[in-house]
């Protein structure tokens, strides 16, 4: 397929992966920080290709797997008892809160839609002006243009039963968290070329500044993602550390200026909870306090108690790469897709999710079945 | 595609536009609906006898499945549910080297359902049921109150005998085998998506829906116990096949992702739904497992029929990684191919 195949061209992998080879003389961890990414890598057999010294650790770039439990315990309380009509994306519905899930609440009978875009839900309040219609907008920088786009469009039109429960993730200020626990092995950064293309490149020099880390802004599919291990890799081994862009096709040093705007229009900086990690500050957008009948979680009051996740969950060592999803004790056994403990088995880009699917672990839940 | 039935059957003159509760009761109105639609635009001379069963002559080995259709929409690109559980269960007997001949059918209406668009539903089972030279021979109507159905489902139940030449059977399946794909992937579950509420978009990706049955039948005349087993990936598709084939026989399955054939725009479609057409529904599909030395013929010989014009070799049958799929990555890594967790897309059958 055009635009496709050229990113999937086996010549040209082949000669990242021999340059890559001839170059690699020490061990290197990197961190690819999007969780996209990290399924590409697994999917496409990726990881297996690479020399042995080079270490890839799976960051937490997964925003539905960072999306906190009482904010899920949140949205399937307005499902049930506001009688809201709460739309989200596939993968969110599947993520265990702490009674149930997205999913089991619309099994019992709450009006829980999946969509594939904000607008969509901006038209379903339309459609029924004596609901309330709630988009519960996860996600990086990325889709944060889309769900303030939501917002404009729904005061363009005069709605008043429209709102967002805005879960939105910032990756800056999360590489500054990875960096700065003292516990960290990450030497270099592959940066989500998604985010990058609405935020441009300016929010990384900080962090090679501060930390003295290459950081690569790269693309997803194989040819992008063994370039931007190369590029991150050359500048190791020349000891240097330098912000680059691999993606460039997508992404320039500014961003898309407009959908920047969108942002700022809608939302402002606050702080926010990633699950499994903690509160990491300035992480998150929130609606602004100006447009606070969109906001979800000020139009509700919803006093949810803060519920306590899973013991044996170790999502927040995965989340922050100090452990592989194989190294957990309930990976593929206590945990699997259809039984998850924790969010990263759930969304399809979560990093044990990833590891279930494409490499050797079906067997073992077989067994326990 | 077919021209519409409708020219060729029109809707019989009814003194009702829409199907209401009556419709189920057994009653008149029963009697009005089925003596004005159904009998006539099935009719066959077991139909005909009215009674509460068919009487079938049967003898020998005989394959029995039957299916349950609640898609949703009920009209889709290129189909609808009656054509879609008429072949569905029409394939499920052609995967068992039956040749199938008769159907059940039955209805669940919720009340409300135009009788316009009960009357297109009929005739495309009537024209699908004659492509595949298969009878309906005994039925059931019932209707529910609005909200308790999704306009309309069908159940249909088939029977048809085994060929004398089948030999499907998955124990006969060893090493070597070569795994044949009879066309392109997931079709159908894009088709439906295409048309979902909150994400239509443009496209003419129409359903595969279609029988195989003359396809395998033939196949099974010319090369009998070297088709050792055969599989429509609908639900599931063919990764979940392929995958819980794998685990059954303890054998070790090898893929090509290059092999895989996807149309073009099916394939962009996936792209940007974040599909695996691995996973994605087929109705018009089949997988069938044969002995290596003779996958060339077989290919020639499918390549001659319209439903098996993009049938192709996508993997082979190993004994090494025992209960897996593996499939090669087009840039030549490797991964395990797995079962499907939960659904991807509910209701697309």
């Amino acid at each position: 397929m055009k635009y496709l195949s050229e990113y999937r061209d086996p010549a040209l992998v082949e000669k990242y992966l021999n340059r890559l080879h001839k170059i690699t003389t020490q061990d290197w961890t990197l961190m690819e920080v999007c969780g996209g990414q990290t399924h590409s890598l697994v999917k496409n057999g990726i990881l297996e290709m690479l020399p042995e010294k080079i270490r890839m650790v799976h960051g937490p770039g997964c925003p539905v797997c960072v999306t906190p439990l009482n904010l899920i315990d949140k949205a399937v309380y307005l499902a049930e008892e506001k009688n809201v009509i709460l739309c989200s994306f596939g993968d969110m519905l599947r993520v265990p809160g702490s009674e149930r899930s997205l999913l089991e609440a619309k099994a019992n009978g709450a009006d829980v839609r999946i969509l594939y875009s904000p607008l969509e839900a901006v038209k379903l309040a339309k459609e029924n002006p004596d609901r309330e219609v709630v988009f519960f907008a996860v996600g990086f920088e990325t889709t944060a243009p889309a769900n303030a786009l939501s917002v404009i469009h729904a005061i363009r039109s005069g709605l008043t039963n429209y709102s967002i429960l805005a879960s939105h993730v910032l990756v800056p200020p999360a590489i500054d968290a990875v960096l700065s626990d003292p516990e960290c092995l990450i030497q270099g950064f592959l940066a989500a070329g998604h985010v990058c293309t609405i935020m441009g490149l300016k929010e990384y020099y900080p962090l090679v500044e501060k930390f003295q880390v290459p950081i690569v802004a790269t693309g997803f599919e194989p040819v992008d993602l063994l370039q931007g291990i190369l590029m991150t890799v050359e500048q190791l081994e020349k000891g240097e550390a330098k912000l680059e862009n691999q993606y460039t096709r997508m992404v320039n040093k500014e961003g898309n200026l407009p959908a920047q705007k969108m942002i700022r229009g809608v939302f402002g900086i606050a702080d926010r909870e990633w699950r499994g990690i903690g509160t990491i500050p300035n992480s998150g957008y929130e609606v602004r306090d100006e447009m606070a009948n969109y906001d979800a979680n000020k139009k509700f009051e919803v006093a949810i108690e803060k519920a306590s996740e899973c013991e044996s969950c170790i999502a927040g060592q995965v989340l922050r790469g100090l452990k592989k999803p194989h190294e957990c004790s309930q990976f593929a056994k206590g945990c699997t897709p259809s039984r998850p403990l924790g969010a990263p088995m759930v969304s399809s880009e979560g990093a044990c999710a990833a590891y279930y699917h494409f490499a050797n672990a079906g067997e073992l839940e077989e067994e326990l079945v | 595609m077919s021209p519409k039935m409708t020219l060729s059957c029109p809707m019989p003159k009814l003194d009702f536009d829409t199907i209401t509760l009556g419709h189920g009761s057994g009653g008149l109105l029963t009697h009005k609906l089925l003596d004005a639609g159904v009998f006539n635009l099935l009719a066959n001379d077991i139909l005909d006898k009215q009674h509460d069963g068919a009487f079938l002559n049967l003898s020998g080995q005989v394959a029995m499945t039957t299916d349950s259709f609640v898609v949703s929409p009920i009209f889709f690109p290129g189909g609808n549910i009656g054509d879609l559980a008429v072949n569905g269960t029409v394939n499920d007997l052609a995967m068992c080297g039956a040749k199938p001949e008769y159907l059940s059918l039955a209805f669940i209406i919720e009340e409300g359902l135009s009788m316009n668009d009960f009357w297109e539903v009929l005739t495309s089972i009537k024209e699908a049921a004659d492509r595949a030279g298969v009878k309906v021979v005994t039925g059931d109507t019932k209707v529910v109150d609005r909200g308790k159905g999704d306009q309309l489902f069908i159940n249909t139940t088939g029977i048809g005998h085994i060929l004398p030449h089948a030999a499907i059977d998955e124990s006969r399946i060893e090493e070597g085998d070569c795994i044949i794909l009879s066309g392109q992937m997931a079709q159908h579950g894009i088709a439906i998506m295409s048309i979902r509420d909150g994400l239509e978009f443009e496209t003419a990706i129409e359903t595969d829906s279609q029988c195989l049955n003359h396809l395998t039948s033939h196949l099974i005349n010319a090369f009998g116990q070297d088709i050792k087993w055969m599989r429509d990936p609908t639900r599931g598709g063919v990764g979940t096949v392929l995958s819980e084939l794998a685990k059954s026989t303890g054998l070790g399955i090898d893929l090509k992702q290059s092999m895989l054939p996807v149309d073009e725009q099916v394939e962009g479609a996936c792209e940007m739904l974040g599909l695996d057409p691995l996973y994605v529904a087929n109705e018009g599909l089949f997988i069938a497992i044969a002995k290596a030395d003779r996958a060339n013929e077989i290919i020639e010989t499918m390549q001659a029929f319209p439903e098996g014009n993009h049938a192709t070799i996508i993997g082979e049958v190993m004994t090494n990684h025992k209960g897996q799929v593996i499939m090669k990555s087009t840039i030549g890594g490797s991964r395990v191919v797995s079962m499907l967790p939960g659904e991807q897309l509910p209701r697309i059958c």
